[in-house]
């Protein structure tokens, strides 16, 4: 069945057919519309879940984390200040090992006051192991959210559904929604196995441990993190064989022949490919590498797709004060153990920061940048800044 | 691909016109896609916002700002007085005005061109109040053809049912009547 729908309701058909049994959640704009349809689905008995109202997002994540260690398939959604407010919790989830989904909608972070779009709450959840998955369309918002579940529970690690404020959130589009029955058999119920809190048998979870246990607990996060990689790449391969429709965590488009590669994230990805084909046809030889992953970063595959390129170019929809965009920190520390005359000169470019528009022309004038410039003028260069 | 600027009040439902065109265009076959201002403040009520709509036979992967738009509508012609409703506007464009004025009273000058349907009158001789935008929904399928008529009232009866889903029908089947018999 194909619909109009934004991409604050894709979110919630993706975990309405899903099955989820828990939603612990408070509103907070530009995410509300997730859970307004969530519980709009569930007074409609389209599905089978306890909602839980509470006073926070920290509480939310909370709710959630017991919820899931109860067995049950938990979600919640939030943005910016909010997911800065759960940032405790989000730790404490991956340490517990409870596979929630949370849907992030990009929201750049306060002060001054705003509800637009950029990445930087997301990307400073970097070290929380949660797996991170970006999204560039609202059919990918959907896909994304039941393929978060099979993932996270699969890892037992928690999983974040990434997507941009506005420019998916509220925009609408046509989308294909998965036949039901189809997503039961892609995604049975969650199994929690022997780690769960049962009530016919009671055990603690999380108690004190002392430094002769805690690193081998880390250790254990970081293991599955790296086979979250291919656990990904697997799960995007069976999404593509039941619904027709394949995701990876790094996209080359048009990318092969490039000497000039752009590296996008987020709806970014999804405006560059009309940039590429346009001056594709005007005969400039550039491409573009979409990532959807920041958590497992894709190292090999990054290295793989970069290597021997002469010019990568890589748009933050973030930043680090002090250091760089993100993504640009990310592909530089993957591609330096490259040999010298594979690697690929680094210019990293700051841009859309709290839902400034990335339009064709900007790509376009990032591209221009970066094919004149025989050297990057900066570790960053901001683009369309009216500098004060 | 189509680019459509709307603009109107926060209140008067400037996306959920840009709505009912995107599921239009899904009933005709085609790819929509309807996005709210972004990059303005908070959504107050009364204060000019913007919805921006986009129509093709293909799949829309373009995710910023309209700012070249073909058609422009106007939901509130007092809008008109505080900023230029043309900015960008294809030469080639065409304005869509909502008022019981005759457009060439309202100051719009350019190689456009502009035309007006009274859309809160009709709006509240049909449905007994001024919420005017299924009323614009078929005139801008009467003026620009780029959705059918039968698509547009499929988009209406998706969101609209009952008593209320006939009014907004009758509605647009009476817009998209006085525009084409404007433009014949």
């Amino acid at each position: 069945m194909r619909k109009v729908l934004t991409g604050n309701v894709a979110v919630a058909y993706g975990a309405m057919l899903s099955d989820v049994q828990v939603v612990a959640a408070y509103p907070i704009t530009p995410q509300t519309t997730i859970i307004e349809e969530l519980a709009t689905m569930q007074a409609d008995g389209l599905v089978d879940m306890d909602y839980i109202r509470v006073e926070s997002e920290h509480s939310a994540m909370a709710a959630c984390i017991g919820a899931s260690m109860g067995g049950a398939r938990a979600f919640t959604a939030t943005c910016g200040q909010g997911l800065f407010l759960m940032h405790e919790m989000l730790h404490y989830a991956t340490g517990a090992r409870t596979p929630v989904v949370l849907a992030n909608v990009n929201r750049a972070a306060a002060a001054p006051w705003t509800i637009w779009s950029d990445q930087t709450d997301s990307v400073s959840q970097r070290e929380t192991g949660w797996i991170q998955l970006y999204c560039e369309g609202n059919q990918e918002v959907l896909d994304t959210t039941i393929m978060a579940f099979k993932i996270a529970e699969s890892l037992r690690l928690p999983a974040m559904v990434v997507l941009d404020a506005f420019f998916l959130s509220h925009t609408s589009e046509p989308i294909d929604i998965p036949d039901r029955e189809q997503v039961r058999d892609f995604l049975p119920p969650f199994d929690p196995g022997d780690l769960w809190l049962d009530p016919n048998n009671p055990r603690t979870f999380g108690g004190i441990t002392m430094n002769d246990a805690y690193m081998e607990f880390r250790w254990q996060i970081q293991r599955d993190m790296e086979k979250a990689k291919a656990v990904i790449t697997e799960v995007h391969e069976e999404f593509a064989r039941v619904f027709g429709r394949k995701y990876h965590q790094v996209e080359a488009y048009q990318a092969e022949d490039a000497d000039v590669v752009i590296v996008v994230s987020g709806t970014v990805a999804s405006t560059s490919r009309d940039a590429i084909d346009l001056l594709r046809e005007k005969g400039q030889q550039v491409g573009m590498v979409k990532l959807k992953t920041l958590r497992p970063f894709p190292r090999e595959e990054i290295i793989e797709t970069l290597k021997g390129k002469k010019k990568v170019a890589i748009i933050d929809r973030n930043f680090s004060p002090g250091a760089t965009g993100i993504w640009a920190q990310e592909i530089r520390n993957a591609l330096y153990e490259l040999p010298e005359g594979d690697r690929p000169l680094i210019y990293g470019y700051i841009a859309g920061l709290g839902g400034r528009d990335i339009s064709v022309k900007v790509i376009e004038s990032i591209y221009q940048k970066t094919l004149k410039d025989n050297r990057p003028d900066d570790v960053d260069m901001w683009i369309g800044v009216n500098y004060v | 691909m189509k680019e459509i600027r709307i603009h109107g009040r926060g209140g008067q439902g400037s996306l959920v016109l840009a709505q009912f065109m995107a599921i239009a265009a899904l009933e005709d076959g085609k790819y929509g896609q309807a996005f709210p201002f972004l990059g303005g403040g908070g959504e107050r009520r009364g204060k000019p916002i913007l919805a921006f709509c986009r129509l093709s036979d293909q799949p829309i992967r373009l995710r910023s700002r309209v700012s070249e738009p073909d058609y422009v509508i106007v939901q509130d012609p007092t809008i008109l007085n505080e900023l230029d409703v043309a900015e960008g506007l294809k030469s080639t464009g065409t304005i869509l005005v909502n008022t019981e004025k005759d457009v060439v009273k309202l100051g719009l000058k350019g190689s456009f061109r502009v035309f007006s349907i009274s859309a809160d009158d009709l709006a509240r001789k049909i449905l007994g109040r001024p919420i005017m935008n299924t009323a614009l929904l078929g005139a801008f399928a009467a003026l620009t053809k780029e959705l059918s008529l039968d698509a547009t009232l499929r988009a209406v009866k998706s969101k609209f049912s009952g008593e209320l889903g006939e009014k907004n029908v009758r509605t647009v089947q009476e817009s998209y009547k006085q525009l084409t018999g404007e433009l014949s």
